[in-house]
């Protein structure tokens, strides 16, 4: 049985905005100050409080004239860049192959938000005095999809646009999709997502290139960043190994300290490493 | 492993249900395995409502919190018209409810003042009975004339049709009672004229078929109308129809929408040339015979023959013969059918009592033979749609040949009986002088090609508000009354005079019936047989109290009160800024709101000067949809009912409960009175409880016994005190008079039923999942009117013979052995009556139709292409340019409508009827919605939500316009009629191109209509730019077609 993961087909969706207000109302985000700038798209961008979004953008190719529409979230990479370079463990995947964020382990660094290939993590200011910030991005509803449900913006999507389900099912699902759309005209339909960075939890069936929706055909991370996750950090953890032998020797020679704080270290950084 | 719903949340256990499985129990299964990993951060909620905004209806699941405040919606996934799904202002639901910026205490502004008072209940509704009182007395006309009309023309109405339709029935009832005429609301504004055109054609004026039928569809032919945008959806039934058989989607409309960019075919069309395109289309189905004969001649009037008499405009110039160019108006003398006498055998009773045949002479309509003779309505639409050739329609429309002949060949392959064609339209054909017409031009095609009556086909109105049909149904039109039984005329002085002009030869012989028994709610014993069912009782009419005449009244003085209950005229009303002046004159006004809406604070407007405005005000804090019970009736017909869900904030109340309060006070302020006039509201049977229960109400208007109802055998059919099972016990009732009925076509809504399962409850409140045949059809869901018929005139889905036209499309048929009618919906059509029974023309109903009249409403039992009458501007569908339009008719000389009514009060001036031409004006400009916000934006530009997803205004205008002008995407730019001017954004855009029309280039530009100046989400009104004129037959205003300027600022 493969993952779960969402389909988008973006020769369904009708562009009503409805997964992106959905989401808002599931995890009670609070709407933005926007304005009309001559576009249907609003907020203008990912938010700390927008964590899905349609966007909307006009395509004339040889054939024929589209408005394509794209339901626009965290695509839930397999190599997550923001994972790989999240000093905290905050960003992980989680036992359901979810790229997930735990507010309360973050420590506002913002490395995911220039790691990303999409520019999919933002960072939410909690304290103006501090400056003390968290990142913020969509969880694909963890809660609702370790209970059964699917998550607020496919539950809600109208034509049935976003789907959700097994990877490998959903795969199949939009390659059949893909040759049928050629079929009726679409002769630039393809399937988005299947291979990118591992395979992408958002599976996407497009009309047109993913260029022409503001997507990267091949999305890519840096090497530094591969580099920070295989080499930097263990040899942070190393450093911290270390200390903590030292601490371990210090311990044993002056018999009680504090044990518990250094424990607490520890699973992470044997998990972080893992992954 | 079949799971169901309950039982894997049991198996999970989740006790807070409400849950959507992924369809697939795979996907379920594979959660289960991970299931609560991740505790729901909230509850979902159990309790089951039906959304407030458009008129799809989707069932809504919602969670409040231990305040009764929500906290969580969700689509419910067992409501069978949206399962599961939600658009984004059905996810705002929430906030509606509980956004701080709510009416919590009712408000009063005082005349001249500058600021609202915060007042209590109590004394705001003595106040506004005095008020009535007052208006009232200093207005009431007892006569007209010779005639008896008893009504006052100083007091008026306004809504609601986001009320529920108790809300609505009782606001009918208050109303007449008072003697108010200008009763008016939003279905004047949005769809009047689909009333107005597919009742003369087809019986009814509602949607035929309903939303979940769209998966039935082979064709959809989307035209005036946005579903993806205003009925988000519908599109997962046409999504459906795409996806799971192949059907294809034809979009018509000037700009490319968001349905648009889901279609196989897109065409663009000039706006306010619907008739020409689809003229171009019935002349093709006709030249290319692809019509459905058998369909055709069976029927409709295809085959009726016309007065000799009879002139089209392709021999008068665009006119049809009869019209008075003085008077503007038609003799229709010349459009009737020819008729014939001849010699009938009855059965009757002579004098003691045995049956005895007799003959009478009886005058039928004469048929032909043969379609080919030259009076045949059929050869005269031959000939009228002969002269709309694609080179014409190129020429009218702008579209191109070739495209147009695409959209042509497509369309046109539903004549065959196996295949089923959908219209889907909505305010892009209703908003037009000629708004009727245009949708007698879908009907007539609809009728050719065999569409009407089957699954997956229709003339489908796309209502607009969640209960705009079920408003117009209780009769808040100035010229009815519930259940479309007609508001008396003064060419009705007498009650015989009224009850005859019910059609003797159809099902509305029974009209008699149904308007006493309305009497009969409304005024109980002192409505009798004797006494003319107290006919005057009701205010009769004596001219056109529409909207736009409703608003020129005020702008002369002569209504001094007003009521208006959820609707925002200052900003959907046309010509907004003449009318926001208009309402100045009122003495005083009473609006019913859930927010501070502009028509409330019109007098603290921007630019105005609040203290020259004498108007008092009182702003009643209304509960919303979730925090009161009631029903709604979606587009389809179908009635749900809603519970009480949620507390409304503070001390906002259900409108029942303000009806009620002030129906009290003003029979308090009446009370010793002996007057004449003063009876109505005295006599007036007003019992719903204290505090009033909606449940009391809809047993009013479903109909109920006063005593044992009996048939002619003495056979009891409703035991006193209960309510009627159907509208049929009316029909068939000995003593029909003990039977008070508030709506005769909701006879039955609340009647116990079963629903599917062998459990019993009222019917709207049934939620059962049976759909025997797959068709979704699923009558065991809620109830649908009439008679919880879904697909109405569907004795049209069988042949003649009573067999189905395909095994794809069958809905029912006659089953031989039974004797009787059968299949997956109620038969539209007298159940036992065999397909071979013959008409007695001189019986009275549907005895003198025949098996095969599957029209029962039409006093012919034919759909009718051709309008002998009811039509004002001619009995079929001719093009003529919109009021205000770039080019000269390049099909006749004449340029518009001719019937229309034009305005001219403070012509020149700056606030005025002004008209503007195309030398000032150049760009044709259009209106539409977006899906964020919903009409005036009552219910969304107050809302965080609705107001991040769409800000402010804008205007788009195409790359061509934008070059010409010096216009970049975004630039403020100001757009100009003839009625004022307004900024707003550009929106620069390739989804408008500029249209050669009869070898002219032409540009068009569209707004949004949603913007005012309250809430968040602010911007200039649209309707501050269009005019002031009407279409020709219900007087909806022409929203969608007007001349504009446009600059950069």
């Amino acid at each position: 049985m493969s993952r779960l993961a969402m389909l988008f087909d973006a020769s369904k969706c009708i562009g009503c905005k409805s997964c992106q207000v959905a989401c808002k109302q599931w995890w009670g985000l609070p709407a933005s100050e926007t304005t009309q700038a001559g576009s249907y798209e609003n907020p203008a961008d990912l938010e700390p409080n927008t964590w899905a979004r349609v966007t909307f953008h006009e395509y004339e190719s040889d054939d024929r004239f589209q408005w394509l529409f794209l339901a626009w979230g965290c695509v839930h990479c397999t190599q997550a860049a923001c994972v790989d370079v999240c000093p905290t463990g905050a960003l992980k995947h989680n036992a359901l192959g979810f790229v997930s964020l735990e507010r309360e382990a973050c420590n506002g660094c913002g490395y995911c938000t220039q790691a990303c290939p999409f520019k999919v993590p933002r960072m939410e200011t909690v304290n103006v005095l501090t400056g003390e910030a968290r990142a913020s991005k969509c969880t694909f509803c963890q809660d609702r999809a370790s209970n059964g449900l699917t998550p607020a913006c496919v539950k809600t999507c109208p034509p049935g646009a976003l789907e959700w389900g097994e990877r490998d099912a959903l795969l199949e699902k939009a390659h059949a999709r893909v040759e049928w759309l050629q079929s009726r005209g679409y002769a630039q339909a393809q399937v988005y997502g299947e291979t990118q960075l591992g395979g992408l939890g958002r599976l996407f069936v497009l009309t047109a290139p993913p260029e022409a929706y503001g997507l990267p055909a091949n999305p890519q991370y840096s090497s530094l960043i591969t580099g920070w996750q295989q080499i930097v950090q263990p040899l942070g953890y190393v450093a911290v190994a270390a200390t903590t032998l030292g601490l371990a020797f210090n311990w044993l020679a002056t018999r009680r300290a504090r044990l518990s704080n250094i424990e607490a270290v520890e699973p992470e950084a044997t998990e972080e490493s893992e992954a | 492993m079949k799971v169901s719903r309950r039982d894997f949340l049991k198996a999970t256990g989740l006790v807070a249900g409400g849950l959507l499985l992924p369809t697939g129990t795979a996907a379920a299964a594979a959660t289960a395995a991970t299931a609560t990993i991740f505790p729901l951060h909230k509850r979902l909620g159990e309790a089951t409502s039906v959304c407030p905004y458009c008129s799809v209806g989707c069932g809504v699941l919602i969670a409040t919190d231990v305040h009764g405040h929500i906290v969580n919606t969700e689509g419910d996934p067992d409501n069978v018209l949206n399962r599961g799904a939600l658009c984004s202002k059905a996810q705002s639901i929430t906030q509606l409810s509980t956004d701080p910026k709510r009416l919590h205490k009712v408000l009063y502004r005082a005349p001249n003042s500058t600021t609202w008072e915060e007042k209590s209940w109590d004394w705001a509704i003595a106040e506004i009975a005095k008020r009535v009182r007052a208006t009232r007395d200093a207005t009431f006309r007892e006569k007209d004339g010779e005639v008896t009309v008893n009504r006052t023309e100083g007091i008026a109405w306004l809504g609601g049709a986001a009320n529920n339709t108790e809300d609505c029935y009782l606001a009918s009832k208050f109303a007449r009672a008072l003697g108010i005429v200008y009763l008016e609301h939003q279905a004047r504004l949005c769809h009047s004229s689909t009333v107005g055109a597919l009742g003369p054609t087809f019986g009814r004026g509602a949607m035929t078929n309903h939303w979940v039928d769209l998966k039935n569809s082979d064709v959809f032919l989307v035209m005036g109308s946005n579903p993806a945008e205003n009925h988000p959806v519908s599109f997962r039934w046409i999504t459906k129809a795409m996806e799971e058989r192949g059907a294809k989607l034809i979009v018509a409309d000037p700009r490319f929408t968001r349905s648009a960019a889901r279609a196989d075919l897109y065409v663009p069309f000039r706006s306010g040339t619907d008739i020409a395109f689809i003229g171009g289309l019935i002349n093709y189905a006709i030249e290319n015979r692809l019509y459905n004969e058998e369909y055709v001649k069976a029927y409709t009037n295809a085959l009726t023959l016309i007065n000799p008499d009879y002139r089209g405009p392709d021999e008068l110039d665009g006119l049809f013969v009869g019209y008075d160019p003085e008077k503007r108006t038609y003799d229709q003398t010349a459009w009737q059918y020819q008729t014939e006498k001849i010699k009938v055998k009855v059965k009757e009773r002579d004098a003691s009592g045995n049956e005895v045949e007799v003959e009478k002479e009886a005058t039928v309509p004469r048929r032909a033979a043969s379609l080919e003779d030259p009076h045949t309505v059929f050869s005269i639409l031959k000939r009228h749609f002969a002269r709309y050739t694609p080179e014409i329609v190129e020429r009218i429309c702008g579209t191109p040949r070739n495209r147009f002949l695409d959209v042509a060949r497509l369309y046109c392959s539903t004549g065959a009986p196996d295949k089923a064609g959908t219209i889907l339209y909505a305010m892009g054909t209703t908003q037009h002088t000629v708004g009727a017409q245009n949708i007698r031009a879908y009907a007539i095609l609809q009728l050719l090609l065999g569409n009407i009556g089957i699954p997956g086909g229709g003339v489908n109105a796309l209502r607009g508000e969640s209960n705009v049909q079920g408003s117009t149904d209780m009769g808040l039109l100035y010229q009815d009354l519930p259940g479309y039984l007609g508001l008396p005329t003064i060419k009705q002085p007498d009650y015989q005079t009224f009850v005859a002009k019910y059609a003797r030869t159809s099902f509305w012989a029974n009209g008699p019936r149904f308007f006493n028994s309305l009497m009969k709610a409304w005024f109980g014993d002192r409505a009798t047989s004797q006494n003319n069912f107290a006919y005057d009782y009701l205010p009769k009419r004596s001219g056109d109290y529409s909207f736009i005449p409703m608003f020129e009244a005020l702008h002369r003085g002569s209504i001094k009160g007003m009521f208006v209950m959820g609707q925002n005229p200052f900003v959907s009303g046309p010509n907004a800024r003449f009318e926001r002046q208009a309402f100045g004159n009122l003495d005083w006004l009473v609006v019913m709101e859930l927010f501070d809406t502009e028509t409330a604070s019109f007098w603290r407007a921007p630019g105005v000067d609040s203290a020259s405005i004498k108007t008092e005000v009182f702003l009643l804090p209304a509960a919303d949809a979730m925090e009161k019970a009631g029903s709604v009736v979606n587009s389809g017909r179908t009635i749900q009912w809603r519970n009480k869900v949620a507390n409304p904030p503070g001390e906002a109340r259900e409108d029942i409960w303000i009806l009620d309060r002030m129906m009290r006070a003003i029979k308090a302020a009446y009370q010793g009175s002996t007057a004449a006039k003063d009876r109505p509201i005295l006599d007036l049977v007003w019992d719903y409880g204290d505090p009033p229960q909606a449940e009391r109400v809809a047993r009013e208007i479903n109909g109920y016994a006063l005593e044992e109802v009996k048939d002619a055998s003495d056979k009891v059919l409703v035991a006193a005190g209960a309510v009627i099972p159907s509208f049929a016990v009316i029909t068939s009732a000995a003593n029909p008079e003990a039977i008070a009925c508030g709506a005769w076509i909701y006879g039955g809504y609340w009647a116990p039923a079963d629903d599917g399962t062998g459990v019993i409850m009222p019917a709207a409140r049934r939620r059962g999942q049976n759909d025997p045949g797959s068709l979704g059809v699923h009558p065991f869901w809620a109830w649908t009117w009439p008679a919880n018929r879904h697909i109405v005139y569907n004795r049209a889905s069988a042949r003649p013979d009573g067999t189905p036209w395909s095994e794809a499309k069958k809905l029912i048929w006659w089953d031989a052995n039974q004797k009787k009618w059968t299949g997956y919906d109620v038969p539209d059509f007298p159940v036992t009556r065999a397909p071979e029974a013959q008409a007695n023309a001189a019986g009275a109903g549907l005895a003198a139709q025949s098996g095969s009249d599957a029209f029962i409403m039409k006093p012919d039992g034919k759909a009718w292409l051709f309008t002998p009458s009811a039509m004002n501007e001619g009995p079929l569908p001719e093009h003529y340019e919109p009021f205000e339009s770039p080019v000269a008719n390049p099909l006749s000389g004449t340029q518009f409508n001719p019937v229309v009514k034009v305005f001219d009060t403070d012509l020149g001036q700056d606030i005025g009827d002004n008209v503007g031409t195309p030398d000032r004006f150049p760009i044709v400009c259009t209106t539409f919605r977006l899906t964020e916000h919903w009409q005036s934006g009552a219910m969304t530009r107050y809302l965080p939500w609705p107001s991040e997803a769409q800000p402010g205004m804008f205007v788009e205008i195409s790359n061509a316009l934008a070059v010409e002008r010096g216009i970049r995407n975004g630039d403020v730019v100001e757009v100009l009629s003839a009625r004022g001017a307004i900024k707003a954004i550009a929106m620069v855009t390739a989804r408008w191109k500029p249209y050669t029309i009869d070898g002219r280039l032409v540009h068009h530009v569209g707004m949004p209509w949603h913007f005012a100046w309250q809430g968040i989400a602010r911007g200039a009104s649209a309707n501050d730019l269009t005019p002031h004129v009407g279409d020709g037959n219900t007087n909806i205003p022409e929203y969608k077609a007007f001349l504009v300027d446009v600059r950069k600022v």
